[in-house]
């Protein structure tokens, strides 16, 4: 576009050419400014991954992979530190499946309700409506799970802790049901009105038509909106450092407490460790294990997505 | 526009609602029953309504028991809203009303006017573009069986491969049901929905032009089994091809901005219309 042979240069006046050259700088000017603001992001997840492997490695200088991964004490700041990280993966995937619990019945039924059944004026309102569900700061979701969840399940579970795994768990659930419906709907969404239209056909009814048709058809789209759920559910914070208490703790009883990866890493980053220390490696390495876990589940949840996307 | 001529008139409802004791309705269509003047429906004076444009006006069109019906006219003349019309799929979006009937034999029910989900069991569907579902070759021919309480394994084994012969595609894949039907060529996706439609029995096939998506070679194949079918079940086909109308339809109707022109044996229309309008697009001066 901007190379002009020089025939067509002459036919064309002074001003045109400089409106021409002005235009291919600030063509050439976005495009540098926008190329720098992408790398920015990309400096900084990988500024981050290197900081987790750089500084988890002395860890493990002093930690063998193999304590690391089959303690199941965690105990950084006693006498006797002993470093079993799965004590805080149980309490992270505990909480987590719960959450997946409620968000993925609900999150479905939510999708398939948007969808299938309900007339675009409904959808186009409930939509902004969840977006809103999404806004609310997780904070707030801690506190309603300790301070209103909590109280209200120990009326028919009398064993349940003060700190316990199933508050959060739930409330979590809740948290990311807005996310999950929504992907799930898009999936679903995206299914070709055609297909559907062959299952009425045969005679179908509504609810016939989204199992049988609509949701095979979006399968992994919903695999994906959920997996993504998942590692979201993995790597909150607040909720748990909240509700679920800060001790460390091999379990997978959801009526006890338990702290998770981001509870303890919260806890420590609270605390005042001496730099350099083990106990303040051991937050850089618990960080590296959570990057890994939700690290899996989005590639996972990427390449269904872009699986569903070719789909049709 | 409508003046006082109304026998029935529906808003659509919107909602498919899974048939109740229907199965006792599917095969009541036996061979034996007399259909009156040998029609196996009937439509009369039927318009139609997207919203507030109208896009059929008093339709009057007999289809024949057993016989191909082809449905011609130019884009927009109305011809698949009619077809759509029998099977009832314009109920599946808001704001659609039928007005008039479509007289279904022997039964003698206005098909515009009872349960949708009923109307669509006892008639199938082909269209234009293939629409397999995204399931294995067998999971799409028994996909319409299950619905109407088949679900032994010995009945749907012999189901499915009776439809896959009647389509004239079981050779091509009796050595891969259980594969993707994405797998195939669209010319056999077609002749798999052609097969899903047929595994019901239904009465009657809707035909929304199955061809148009096609190469010429897989179009041939389609053709020929129109006419083959033609002799088992009634078929009402919309085409965009006049050829094709006249390759393998009995009957022929024309229309015309939403009106029916002219309807006669597919012999007759093509080479003797009646209406100068048939003759125009016929011989290719518009459309």
């Amino acid at each position: 576009m901007s190379e002009i042979s020089s025939a067509e240069s002459e036919l064309i006046g002074g001003a045109t050419r400089q409106f021409l050259r002005r235009r291919a700088f600030w063509n050439r000017f976005a495009a540098y400014w926008l190329l720098a603001a992408a790398l920015v992001s990309v400096l900084v997840t990988v500024g981050i991954v290197y900081v987790l492997v750089t500084e988890s490695l002395p860890f493990f200088n002093q930690v063998s992979l193999v304590d690391f991964l089959t303690d199941t004490q965690w105990t950084p700041m006693f006498e006797n530190a002993r470093y079993g990280v799965m004590t805080l993966v149980s309490a992270t995937l505990t909480v987590a499946g719960i959450a997946l619990a409620v968000a993925i019945p609900a999150g479905l039924a939510l999708a398939i309700y948007l969808s299938e059944y309900a007339r675009p004026a409904v959808r186009e309102s409930v939509k902004p409506l969840l977006e809103l569900l999404e806004g609310v700061p997780t904070v707030v979701y801690g506190f309603f799970a300790l301070l209103f969840v909590t109280p209200l399940l120990q009326t028919f579970i009398p064993g349940l802790a003060g700190f316990n795994m199933l508050a959060p768990g739930l409330v979590m659930g809740i948290m990311i049901l807005p996310y999950t419906a929504s992907v799930s709907e898009d999936a679903m969404r995206a299914v070709p009105m055609g297909l559907r239209e062959a299952g009425y056909a045969l005679g179908y009814s509504r609810f016939r038509v989204a199992t049988r048709v609509v949701i095979p058809a979006a399968l992994s789209g919903i695999t994906a909106a959920f997996i993504l759920g998942m590692s979201r559910a993995v790597g909150e914070t607040m909720v748990v450092a909240i509700a679920a208490g800060q001790n460390p703790n091999f379990t997978f009883n959801p009526t006890e407490g338990a702290a998770t990866i981001t509870a303890y890493i919260v806890q420590m980053a609270m605390g005042d460790l001496p730099h350099g220390s083990l106990a303040y490696q051991s937050v850089f390495a618990a960080g590296f294990v959570l990057f890994l876990i939700t690290l899996t589940f989005n590639l996972i949840g990427f390449f269904l997505r872009r699986r569903f996307r070719e789909a049709y | 526009m409508q003046p006082n001529l109304r026998p029935i008139t529906r808003e659509t409802t919107d909602v498919s609602s899974a048939p109740g004791d229907s199965n006792a309705d599917l095969h009541r269509h036996q061979e034996s029953v007399p259909l009156p003047h040998g029609n196996r429906a009937d439509v009369r004076k039927l318009s139609f309504w997207y919203g507030k444009t109208q896009a059929l006006k008093e339709v009057n069109l007999p289809v024949v028991d057993r016989k191909v019906t082809a449905l011609i006219g130019p884009s927009g003349c109305g011809k698949s809203t009619l077809l759509r019309c029998f099977n009832r799929m314009h109920d599946l979006y808001p704001g659609n009303r039928y007005d008039g009937e479509i007289r279904l034999y022997p039964e003698d029910e206005n098909l515009v006017a009872i349960d949708p989900g009923l109307v669509r069991l006892r008639i199938g569907m082909v269209f234009q573009k293939p629409n397999p579902f995204p399931k294995s070759i067998y999971a799409n021919v028994a996909a319409g069986l299950e619905v109407r309480g088949i679900k032994k394994r010995s009945v749907l084994d012999e189901r499915v491969e009776r439809a896959l012969r009647h389509a004239a595609l079981w050779d091509e894949v009796k050595d891969r049901l259980n594969g993707s039907a994405y797998g195939l060529s669209g010319g056999q996706q077609q002749r798999l929905c052609i097969a899903r439609a047929l595994a019901p029995e239904p009465e009657m096939i809707l035909f929304d032009e199955p061809t148009s998506a096609l190469d010429p070679l897989a179009t041939a194949k389609i053709e020929d089994l129109v006419q083959q079918l033609a002799g088992e079940v009634t078929i009402l086909i919309v085409t965009h091809n006049m050829q094709q109308a006249s390759r393998i339809s009995d009957f022929t109707a024309f229309m015309l901005m939403g009106e029916m022109v002219e309807y006669g044996n597919t012999d007759q229309v093509f080479t003797a219309p009646e209406d100068p309008r048939t003759d125009q697009y016929i011989t290719g001066r518009f459309g």
